[in-house]
């Protein structure tokens, strides 16, 4: 029992993770309506900025504002000069871009701080908190905790602002959105430096958990593709709960199916991902899309 | 004009043919009285592959020392008066890339030999090559435990410990030392992984093997192995063997420390390091692990004084100041670098390939200045691993330190069979 209740804990502190970065990529998808593969690779290379500012001296919460402003005029940069050209491309144009840009993020990082892991500080104290039979870390419970922030932020951003819907109106309906004066183009691009911003959150909550290096996201990009499927990619809120549901499920399809064991931990990530688009491909708490012809 | 050419073609195509097919047998006749290539009366050829780029150039920094520990010795009057021609060439860990640089150094640049080519996929791209064309591939820089085959692969002779010694040392001490033990072990699944479990079982013995109690294996995929390191806990083990690449050494043992899990720590030497390692997990949390270790620290203070160690400090500074001295690679690059240069003297003038093989086979008793002491190079025509024995170090919260004496690690007989 104390075990099951251990590996639970476990489960949901990795599924902080997992739901850090599925945010992003569901917070991009929402507004602009690419799936962009390159959100872990951008969030990872904007935590070694950081990295290199608190190396520098720079007090962490000082490194950790100026990375965000650094992630987000990065993002809208990315959108302008990159992703614009191809704008109007089939989406499989974009698919290769993004998946173009994680290469070059991954192996430019690799040439520029080398691929020798680096611990990166926490801003939460990484003494454990006994829960009865079980321990769960500070460090673990700020992840989940900021991520549930971050989640608050995105639902009333998008849903109670002039800024935020119109955001949303663009991807819905460009033409439409046009006529009424907003400036389709702009959104895009800030769709992108918001995205690019939550990612970098995403980068620096996740580095002391995983250590800093220029693959630290390529294992966790999956995961949070499975969990932003499993929850649904157009709800932030269903992108979280995947992300904790995909923790606890990996933990404990791993410890109890014996014949699946910790060897075929990722093949459960991907089967769900291949399960949810089966059975209801918006995920959990995805709408239908309607779309009139 | 253009119907008509093509039949005399034919022939002519045919002649070309064999013309190729006899220049290619007269070289192989050639060969066979001749001089193997690669050494003049002032100069001896070798080769090397290395990653100075991609993933893993981390470790091209030794074959840099190697190159520099070349010059001194080129600059001290060579070997028997010749100088030590050194090509080493950038295979960034791609075996293709590996095997493609390999021919280059055999067939174009004719070397004698091929000396130190780095890394376990590399190598394995170029085994056959080097054994069908009895070019030497001598102390190859892995610790695969497949490199040690004088029956099947004469031409190949690694250096290291293998990853198989160096776990059925770990295994001897835990039955020597821990009464009562229950063991459980964290691997990576893969080959790397599996060569140290199955030197790990094999040191246990059949009767030791019981006191395994839990194996959980990760992938090198996963983000986090934290449920991993829990189940270890909760199977009751109170001795954990690590055998993780870096990143996740230094995962596992923060979390065993985070839980409150207090067993007998081993951690593979491949993760060894203290920068890389220890520091990143956490020095409170490292104190007590255990390894192995073969080779003096140059990071640690205790050496200081040691006079071997000041000489590749001085060598260091004069051959390659770019090198950090404190960096263990280069200690490696030093050694075997020296190993070489120990075969080459030996082979005086009868400096054939087969001749190079037969004094690699036969050192008796070596200690090189940078080994542990205790800890001799030994080969015969039936054991190709140089380095056998390895002596365990505790880290103390700042540094390994050695104790207890030298412990002589298993061979890998199973894997031969194969």
């Amino acid at each position: 029992m104390a075990a099951l209740l251990q590996q639970i804990v476990s489960g949901l502190s990795t599924g902080g993770v997992y739901a850090s970065l599925a945010l992003a990529l569901v917070l991009i998808y929402q507004a602009t309506g690419v799936v962009n593969f390159a959100q872990g690779e951008m969030a990872m290379f904007t935590t070694y900025l950081a990295w290199t500012m608190i190396n520098a001296g720079w007090p962490y919460w000082a490194a950790f504002a100026a990375t965000l402003a650094i992630a987000f005029a990065a993002g809208v940069l990315i959108e302008r000069v990159i992703i614009r050209p191809v704008e109007n491309a089939p989406v499989l144009t974009i698919v290769m871009v993004s998946i173009g840009l994680l290469t070059i993020f991954n192996s430019i990082a690799g040439w520029i701080y080398t691929y020798t892991v680096k611990p990166f500080p926490s801003p939460f104290p990484s003494t454990p908190i006994n829960l009865g039979p079980t321990t769960i870390s500070l460090q673990d419970l700020g992840v989940g905790g900021v991520s549930l922030f971050v989640l608050v932020v995105m639902y009333v951003f998008f849903r109670h602002t002039t800024l935020g819907l119109a955001m949303r109106a663009v991807v819905e309906n460009p033409v439409g959105s046009r006529l009424v004066g907003i400036r389709v183009g702009w959104m895009l691009a800030l769709g992108w430096g918001l995205a690019s911003l939550v990612g970098a959150v995403a980068g620096m909550l996740v580095a002391p958990l995983v250590f800093l290096e220029p693959n630290m996201m390529s294992g966790i990009l999956i995961y949070a593709f499975a969990s932003a499927t499993l929850g649904g990619f157009n709800s932030a809120g269903g992108a979280v709960l995947g992300g904790f549901l995909m923790g606890v499920i990996e933990n404990l399809v791993g410890t109890y199916v014996t014949f699946i064991g910790t060897e075929l931990k990722l093949t459960v990530a991907l089967a769900v991902i291949l399960l949810t688009l089966l059975i209801k491909p918006t995920g959990l708490f995805g709408r239908v899309a309607v779309s009139r012809v | 004009m253009v119907r008509r050419s093509r039949r005399p073609n034919v022939p002519r195509k045919i002649v070309l043919f064999a013309l190729g097919i006899a220049l290619i047998l007269g070289l192989h006749v050639k060969t066979a009285w001749a001089q193997d290539p690669g050494v003049t009366a002032t100069e001896i050829k070798i080769g090397n592959t290395a990653p100075y780029s991609g993933p893993a150039s981390a470790y091209g920094t030794i074959l840099k020392t190697v190159a520099a520990y070349f010059r001194k010795v080129n600059d001290e009057g060579g070997i028997n008066g010749r100088k030590i021609n050194f090509i080493s060439y950038d295979d960034s860990y791609s075996p293709p890339k590996t095997y493609e640089m390999t021919r280059k150094l055999v067939e174009q640049d004719h070397v004698l030999l091929d000396f130190a080519p780095l890394g376990t996929p590399p190598n394995t791209a170029i085994w056959k090559y080097m054994n069908q064309h009895q070019v030497p591939q001598l102390f190859v820089l892995t610790g695969a435990s497949k490199w040690g085959d004088p029956k099947g692969h004469p031409w190949t002779m690694g250096w290291q410990p293998t990853y198989y010694s160096e776990a059925s040392v770990y295994a001897h001490y835990v039955l020597d030392h821990i009464p009562h033990a229950k063991i459980g072990i964290l691997y990576q699944n893969d080959d790397y992984g599996k060569d140290y479990l199955a030197g790990f079982e094999d040191g246990l013995a059949a009767q030791g093997r019981r006191l395994i109690v839990n194996r959980q294996s990760y992938e090198v995929t996963d983000p986090r192995i934290d449920s991993q390191i829990v189940n270890l806990k909760n199977s009751g083990a109170n001795v954990f063997v690590n055998i993780t690449t870096p990143k996740f050494a230094a995962m596992a043992i923060r979390k065993v420390h985070e839980i409150g899990w207090r067993p007998v720590q081993f951690l593979n030497n491949v993760s060894a390091s203290v920068g890389a390692v220890l520091k990143p997990a956490g020095f409170e949390a490292s104190k007590g692990v255990m390894t192995g270790i073969f080779g003096k620290d140059p990071s640690d203070p205790m050496w200081k004084d040691d006079p071997a160690m000041k000489r590749y400090y001085a060598f260091l500074q004069r051959y390659n100041p770019a090198a950090d001295p404190k960096d263990a690679f280069n200690a490696v690059g030093y050694s075997v670098a020296q190993t070489l240069v120990y075969v080459l003297k030996r082979s005086g003038n009868n400096l054939s390939r087969a001749n190079i093989m037969r004094e690699a086979a036969n050192i008796r008793d070596l200690n090189l200045p940078l080994l542990m002491s205790g800890i001799m190079i030994n080969t015969s025509p039936t054991d190709f691993y140089p380095i056998k024995q390895l002596q365990l170090a505790k880290f103390n919260g700042q540094r390994w330190e050695p104790f207890g004496t030298v412990y002589a690690g298993a061979i890998n007989r199973q894997a031969l069979v194969q």
